[in-house]
């Protein structure tokens, strides 16, 4: 029995560890369970982030407001294609690409996949490392609507769609929490060796 | 790169004391804990994740750059952050302005969750360290619930997000940049460092070294 927060080893059939406190589990049978049931309440959010506008912008003569693929969009018509294309990886490439990497893992795990595993390992960390960065639109939206607010000449709002985002944010990092990486590397020490 | 924990098979370490164990917490291989070599790190020979990586004095080089970081998220929070200038008007935004900006309806929820992520997880995280690694670091019995608190503080890690928030103000700047004219308030520099000591502070950390002298100092 192995504590994952602090790596103390236990004998097995113990409950906490006395180390940290940490519940033991020697492997969470629900595990995969609790990364389809984010996974699902992740994307469900991410559809209206898509339709909904992320900011309401008001000048003197006229009112508009952008979804996310609209606002790069129009960002790239101005000229300014680098930005436009951090934004479109931020909040539209990286969560797909996130999306799919935890669903390919966990089907992975599934169907027993043996050969990749320092591979899924590997995509794994990464998915750990570029979850939080997403947020970054969502902080956009807040630096914006609190710093352009010019009375009448201009002013910025936020829409809906910043809830949503940030939400679908939330729910893909604790899907890929909640996924139990030992089961990556099970299946291939059963494969490598059947007596244990 | 130094491998300095054995790796055996489960067969070979039945006789040791679960004490000396260890198991990379990533893929479950079974160690015989030892402190790596002066400068080296020890790491798992199946998924290569990081397991101890010792730092010298590391622990007083931790309580220094928390404190500075306690000091710079109280110190950003309160003076301007960043302000806008167009046509003869002008507007100061702080970071609790920011962290405020969603105030409609059910958008209060978000901003409750921006202002525990860039200021209220990072400074609560800082503070338990603090309650963790000072009285081990000056040969002291640990806190009480020190154990406790270091595992909340782990847990919070990933909440953390001042870094994001400092990258989210650079694009937001190039956004409004030919827009307006934009100046810098003291805040900014503030956060700027802070997101500088906030890495730094976290590649000294070494949880493993930290649960092994809780462990010790109790016992």
């Amino acid at each position: 029995m192995t504590c994952r927060r602090c790596a103390r080893v236990w004998p097995r059939g113990t409950a906490t560890c006395g180390r940290c406190g940490s519940r033991l589990q020697s492997r969470d049978p629900k595990s995969l369970q609790r990364v389809w049931a984010w996974w699902v309440a992740g994307l469900v959010c991410y559809i209206p982030a898509n339709l909904y506008p992320m900011l309401k912008t008001r000048t003197l003569l006229e009112e508009s407001s952008s979804t996310i693929v609209g606002g790069a969009i129009e960002i790239a018509h101005h000229g300014s294609y680098g930005i436009a294309f951090i934004i479109l990886a931020a909040s539209v490439l990286i969560p797909v690409a996130k999306f799919s990497a935890i669903a390919y893992l966990a089907l992975s795990v599934q169907t027993g996949s043996l050969h990749t595993a320092p591979h899924r390992q590997h995509l794994y960390e990464i998915v750990e490392f570029v979850g939080r960065w997403s947020m970054i639109d969502v902080f956009v939206v807040a630096i914006l609507s609190s710093l352009v607010q010019l009375s009448v000449v201009a002013s910025i709002q936020p829409g809906p769609a910043a809830l949503t985002f940030a939400l679908s944010v939330i729910f893909t990092m604790l899907s890929a929490q909640s996924f139990d990486t030992r089961l990556i590397w099970d299946r291939r020490r059963a494969a490598e060796d059947p007596t244990a | 790169m130094a491998h300095d924990t054995a790796a055996a098979h489960d067969g070979a370490l039945l006789g040791v004391a679960t004490e000396e164990l260890m198991a990379c917490p990533t893929c479950d291989s079974l160690y015989r804990a030892r402190m790596p070599d002066h400068g080296g790190r020890a790491v798992c020979d199946v998924c290569h994740t990081v397991l101890i990586s010792p730092r010298d004095k590391a622990g007083l080089n931790i309580i220094a750059l928390t404190l500075a970081v306690t000091m710079l998220v109280t110190a950003a929070v309160f003076f301007p952050f960043l302000e806008i200038h167009v046509s003869g008007l002008g507007n100061k935004a702080s970071i609790l302005d920011v962290a405020t900006s969603f105030r409609s309806g059910l958008m209060i929820v978000l901003s409750v969750a921006t202002i525990a992520m860039i200021v209220l997880i990072p400074l609560l995280r800082t503070l338990l360290l603090l309650y963790v690694l000072v009285p081990v670091v000056m040969n002291l019995p640990p806190a009480a619930h020190a154990r406790r608190a270091f595992r909340l503080s782990q847990q919070m890690k990933p909440w953390a997000m001042s870094e994001i928030f400092a990258i989210g103000c650079a694009v937001a700047l190039v956004k409004v940049a030919d827009l307006a004219q934009i100046g810098f308030g003291p805040a900014f520099w503030m956060f700027s460092l802070l997101v500088v000591i906030v890495v730094i502070n976290d590649s000294y950390l070494c949880s493993w070294s930290v649960w092994k002298s809780l462990e010790r100092d109790e016992d």
